[in-house]
């Protein structure tokens, strides 16, 4: 069952050397003020999976600049030069998976697969390490299930029972990353009563949530 | 030629691909101007990998909706019967043959049709995002590049960066003509008239193969 929280008693499950996944898609979709309250707490060590690296000033960027991550995985780090310099300085690791391949990785996880089949990366340095399969004469990537000790959400609209609805382009990962981390945190919008949000309106239901965080982004 | 009109001829031309109907991704940067041409009467669904289709153009200034953006960020709109969702089913939907044209920036590609433009090693690694999944998943895969870089060659015998994927690339449009990748090469089917085939396979490295009905391309 679902917990209504503060946004700093939500971030104090996340500690030192977790591996943690952030929604988000170039900040959009983020949630902010979790991401603030982890830089403020200064966790350290941690491995992020994340679409991508934020901006310096925006979104999981600001966990780079605060050199609070060890290894990123992540499909795009172009927008954050602090992610290069600290890549290329040998002091973070990144691993870069290609976007689909990433969703498809977490999403595998949090559904109990054991991996899945992707034609994409093959023919390129993403094969490298990984086993191919041929079904029907086409070649694929097996590419394995991807999770974490904690998730960390943004949804606009959020009941009581953590049930959620999201705005615009703001899914993106967030919806996929709720099933696959043993803690799930979602930072609410707005934070309706139970009865409010329309079942059939509902994208991520309730019962992967596990704390409810007040006081995010509208 | 000044690099507006180069954009434009490229956009332009490429826009003629797109037929009624078709779904279609268009990659960030020049290929995002290939929105603004498509012809009247031609109705094409923009996808955008972040999460919808429908993609509309950019709002007026102060009605930008900061959960409305495209995949490079960028404010954007969304049409009457589009649809939001998340990053699984946006792959699925690339990935499952259901986008028809992508269309994408490129650093070099090659006459098997093999692409690089995600990463130059030990200089620029910003990742390759949708690209890999958008080169294996779209029916028709159209590169649309200035022809060459700083007077380097882009259309290569074979390319030397690390691959986005592998024979995936089906057309490139440049603003020196428009060519196919053939079982046995690069095919100039169109060339703009301000340029002779000898140009284009001056700033070409592989060897063209010169379309029987080789044609004028619309600039």
């Amino acid at each position: 069952m679902a917990k209504v929280v503060t946004i700093e008693e939500a971030i104090s499950h996340v500690k030192d050397g977790m591996t943690i996944m952030v929604g988000g898609f170039l900040s959009c979709g983020t949630p902010h003020k979790l991401v603030d309250a982890l830089v403020e707490r200064g966790v350290k060590d941690l491995t992020l999976i994340c679409n991508d690296s934020g901006f310096v000033d925006s979104g999981v960027g600001k966990l780079v600049v605060n050199k609070q991550i060890k290894k990123l995985i992540a499909s795009h780090v172009g927008t954050n030069k602090e992610t290069g310099r600290q890549m290329n300085a040998g002091e973070m690791e990144v691993v870069l998976v290609p976007q689909g391949t990433l969703a498809e990785r977490i999403r595998a996880a949090g559904a109990g697969l054991g991996g899945i089949l992707t034609p994409t990366g093959v023919g390129t340095v993403v094969e490298e390490g990984k086993r191919k399969i041929e079904i029907d004469g086409k070649e694929y990537l097996l590419e394995l299930p991807l999770r974490a000790d904690v998730a960390l959400l943004f949804g606009q609209t959020v009941d009581k029972a953590g049930n959620i609805v999201y705005y615009g382009a703001t899914r993106n990962f967030n919806t996929i990353m709720a099933t696959a981390a043993d803690v799930v945190i979602v930072e609410a919008g707005n934070l309706v009563e139970v009865g409010e949000i329309d079942p059939n309106n509902v994208v991520t239901p309730g019962l992967f949530i596990d704390y409810i965080a007040v006081g995010g982004d509208r | 030629m000044d690099k507006d009109k180069i954009k434009e001829i490229i956009a332009k031309r490429v826009a003629k691909e797109l037929k009624d109907g078709d779904i279609v991704n268009l990659g960030i940067g020049l290929p995002t101007l290939v929105a603004n041409y498509i012809p009247e009467g031609v109705n094409i669904l923009f996808q955008s990998e972040n999460g919808f289709v429908g993609l509309g153009p950019a709002p007026k200034a102060g009605e930008e909706d900061p959960y409305i953006v495209n995949a490079g960020g960028q404010p954007v709109t969304i049409l009457p019967g589009g649809a939001f969702f998340d990053s699984a089913t946006s792959f699925g939907i690339i990935r499952g043959g259901h986008v028809d044209v992508t269309v994408l920036g490129a650093l070099q590609v090659d006459e098997e049709g093999n692409l690089a433009n995600w990463m130059i090693p030990g200089k620029m690694v910003p990742g390759m995002g949708g690209a890999m999944d958008l080169v294996v998943g779209a029916k028709k895969v159209i590169i649309a590049m200035e022809h060459t870089v700083k007077g380097n060659h882009k259309i290569l015998k074979k390319c030397t960066l690390p691959l986005t994927a592998a024979k995936q690339v089906d057309m490139i449009v440049t603003e020196m003509g428009v060519m196919e990748i053939a079982d046995n090469g690069i095919v100039l089917k169109e060339i703009n008239p301000e340029f002779t085939v000898e140009q284009v396979q001056e700033a070409t490295e592989a060897k063209l193969i010169i379309a029987d009905d080789l044609k004028e391309m619309e600039v």
